[in-house]
């Protein structure tokens, strides 16, 4: 993994509400233990018209120059359904780098800073009106992602502050492996099960 | 004296292990339930970075995603690439030493059913799954959430995760469940209500009259469903149901320690007077027999209802969704749901495969015969269940009715996944479980929700089916 500072990029819009996890990536592209080539399946049901892979023309990450994109643009709920960490990996392999909606499912949200994936947060007007903006340059404008700063900005350069969490944000600023992070607390670990022992017995004997 | 806190606060509060600034904890979890797709990928890294299981004996592993469910089962499974992660789960489990319940182990079944059933999971205990219909285990008022396969890594290694705490949601639901109304309908109408994005950032409680006179079964049923309307997890608080539930289950504590255990469990209840930052009100009155007809868990109405016209949108966006919906589903506005033929049934999954559900479908199948042309399945939760199911005779009733008696597993839930085997495009299946996601049982499948009553009525007449006129 690379450490997320900022990114300038091509968007794809595509504002539906409750993206699911079994849409960002089939069930049926699930046939790999390793994270890695998951890119190909992304939307594969959207993507493709049929079982060989042929693109299906009107589907926006199959035109120019969304077929480049880097930043995602979604509407509530992205992310839903299914714990499948391969929605990331199949966004991240495909080359997005951040999705932006105004709101996403906690466990796709979890996992996305764990692989390098920027979830930014923005209000549903804002994230409509930026979708229109770049809608009206045929996706020609890019967009400005700063976690360094915490803010959007748009085609026509209005600023968009975000709050992310500061843990996770530390995690990919600076690529921190989380546990590694958590292994220095082995101490505080260890005491809390010695007492955990005593207090609730059954949780380890049985 | 401390202030009012709910059951998850309590929970939550007695598990932090560090506090690391702005909501965000370190929690210990009691419990790391892993199965053949997110368990062998979390093990493969963690042998790939050489690191250690932390509490093998806080952890447990089942097959249940990608296996087989026909009778006479191997290794050999539908999903393309399956047998890896099935053989891949076995060999690492070994390598650690960590407890599997593998496919020929007369305790094998779909880890959700099985955590409770052989009492691993137990109240007021943390417990994680790489999947997301781990808050299941709230029903026997576990803390207990899916999460991604690097999260499972996580646990493997220090016991612990990194959480931001959720809010405080409490739905109550008041009054008494009318005739053929079940913990299915239950939930699939409150999902109706309050939209799937409606429980998001906040863990809920769910509480009442109708919630405590649940059995325990329908309790899983209700907590199963939390994730679909984005809520981090569901949990009811334990009582003297949940506690006579565990008496003797084979990981429950026993003699001293089970009378230690059951006085604390007996104090996880929210206080009173304790604030939620959500409530929602369902009096069960207003609940009839709930079945889907989109592409969302949110798409329930009343099986004597119709298809919504997207002309009736709240908004733009809604009128979008539903429109999308229509298409995929292939159904016109205000058509009578009663209407809508089936060409399969599945009763099955992590939502509706335990005793109690096959009980209430035999009660319905007894001495009739599915309609013909029609494929019916029934996967049941676990071995224990099938074992069960098969002492009272209900096995015979659904083979005698014209349905499949499988093995336990995901099954056809989730074609490509789970089972591997989908249904055929275009295919209207009404489904005991809890995605209707388009091409979730299979490319261009559509997906209808309903309980196993509803499931079983429709399956003997070949459309949805309202269950109260169908008679016992």
């Amino acid at each position: 993994m690379e450490k997320f500072i900022r990114i300038i990029g091509v968007v794809a819009p595509l504002m539906r509400r409750n993206i699911d996890t079994d849409a960002i990536i089939p069930g049926k592209e699930l046939i790999k233990v390793e994270k890695t080539g998951y890119g190909e399946g992304l939307f594969g049901q959207w993507r493709y018209s049929d079982g060989n892979r042929k693109e299906n023309p009107d589907f926006i990450l199959n035109r120019k120059p969304y077929r480049h994109a880097t930043i995602l643009l979604a509407d509530e709920n992205f992310g839903c359904g299914s714990s499948r960490e391969a929605a990331v990996w199949a966004l991240t392999d495909f080359g997005i780098k951040c999705v932006i909606a105004p709101s996403f499912a906690s466990i796709f949200y979890n996992s996305s800073f764990k692989n390098g994936l920027l979830p930014v947060i923005l209000k549903d007007n804002d994230v409509h009106a930026i979708a229109h903006q770049v809608e009206e340059s045929d996706g020609k404008q890019m967009v400005t992602v700063d976690l360094e700063r915490c803010h959007v900005i748009s085609p026509e350069y209005q600023i968009y502050p975000f709050s992310v969490n500061d843990i996770y944000r530390e995690m990919l600023l600076k690529d921190l492996d989380p546990i590694d992070a958590t292994l220095r607390y082995e101490p505080q670990i260890a005491a809390f099960q010695d007492k955990d022992r005593i207090s609730r017995p059954w949780v380890y004997h049985y | 004296m401390s202030k009012p806190a709910t059951l998850v606060d309590k929970i939550w509060d007695s598990h932090i292990i560090a506090d690391l600034g702005d909501n965000t904890y370190l929690l210990h979890i009691d419990r790391n339930f892993q199965h053949e797709l997110a368990g062998s990928t979390a093990l493969t890294g963690i042998d790939k970075a050489g690191r250690q299981i932390r509490n093998k004996e806080l952890t447990f592993a089942v097959m249940d995603h990608v296996l087989n469910t026909h009778p006479g089962r191997s290794d050999e499974t539908p999903v393309p690439g399956g047998i890896n992660f099935i053989r891949e789960l076995r060999q690492r489990t070994r390598a650690h030493g960590i407890r599997l319940f593998d496919i020929d182990d007369p305790l094998q079944g779909i880890s959700h059913v099985i955590a409770p059933e052989l009492g691993i999971a137990l109240p007021g205990c943390t417990y994680v799954c790489g999947d997301s219909h781990t808050c299941t285990i709230g029903g026997i008022g576990v803390l207990a959430w899916g999460i991604g396969s690097t999260d499972v890594e996580h646990v493997f290694a220090t016991q612990t995760l990194i959480q931001t705490k959720p809010k405080n949601m409490r739905v109550i639901f008041k009054g008494e469940l009318r005739q053929e109304v079940f913990a299915k309908d239950m939930i699939l109408y409150l999902i109706s209500q309050v939209g799937a994005a409606g429980g998001i950032d906040h863990a809920v409680e769910f509480a009442g009259p109708a919630i405590n006179n649940l059995h325990i079964d329908g309790r899983l049923t209700i907590c199963n469903m939390a994730v679909e309307f984005s809520t981090r997890t569901g949990i009811i608080g334990p009582d003297e149901t949940t506690i006579e539930y565990f008496r003797g289950r084979p990981f429950a504590p026993k003699g001293e320690i089970w009378d230690k255990a059951i006085e604390y469990w007996r104090t996880l209840q929210s206080d009173p007077e304790a604030q939620f930052d959500k409530e929602v009100v369902i009096d069960c009155a207003d609940i009839k027999p709930q079945v889907t007809w989109g592409t969302s868990p949110e798409h329930s109405v009343a099986v004597d209802g119709c298809i919504p016209d997207p002309a009736n949108a709240i908004d733009i966006h809604s009128r979008l969704t539903m429109e999308r919906a229509i298409s995929y589903i292939g159904l016109k506005p205000d058509t009578p749901l009663e209407d809508v033929k089936i060409d399969a049934v599945f009763i099955g999954s992590c939502t509706n495969a335990r005793l109690s559900d096959l009980r209430e479908a035999a009660r319905i199948l007894n001495g009739r015969k599915i309609a013909p042309g029609i494929r019916a399945v029934c996967s049941p939760g676990s071995y224990d269940t099938k074992r069960r199911a098969e002492s009272e005779g209900i096995d015979k009733i659904f083979i005698e009715a014209g349905f499949e008696w499988r093995e336990s597993g995901c099954s056809m839930c989730m074609s490509g996944g789970a089972g591997g085997e989908g249904f055929s495009p275009g295919q209207h299946v009404l489904s005991t479980t809890n995605r209707n996601f388009e091409d979730r049982q299979g490319r261009g499948v559509r997906s209808h929700l309903a309980s196993p009553v509803t499931a079983a009525a429709t399956a003997i007449t070949g459309h949805i089916t309202d269950p109260r006129k169908i008679g016992v």
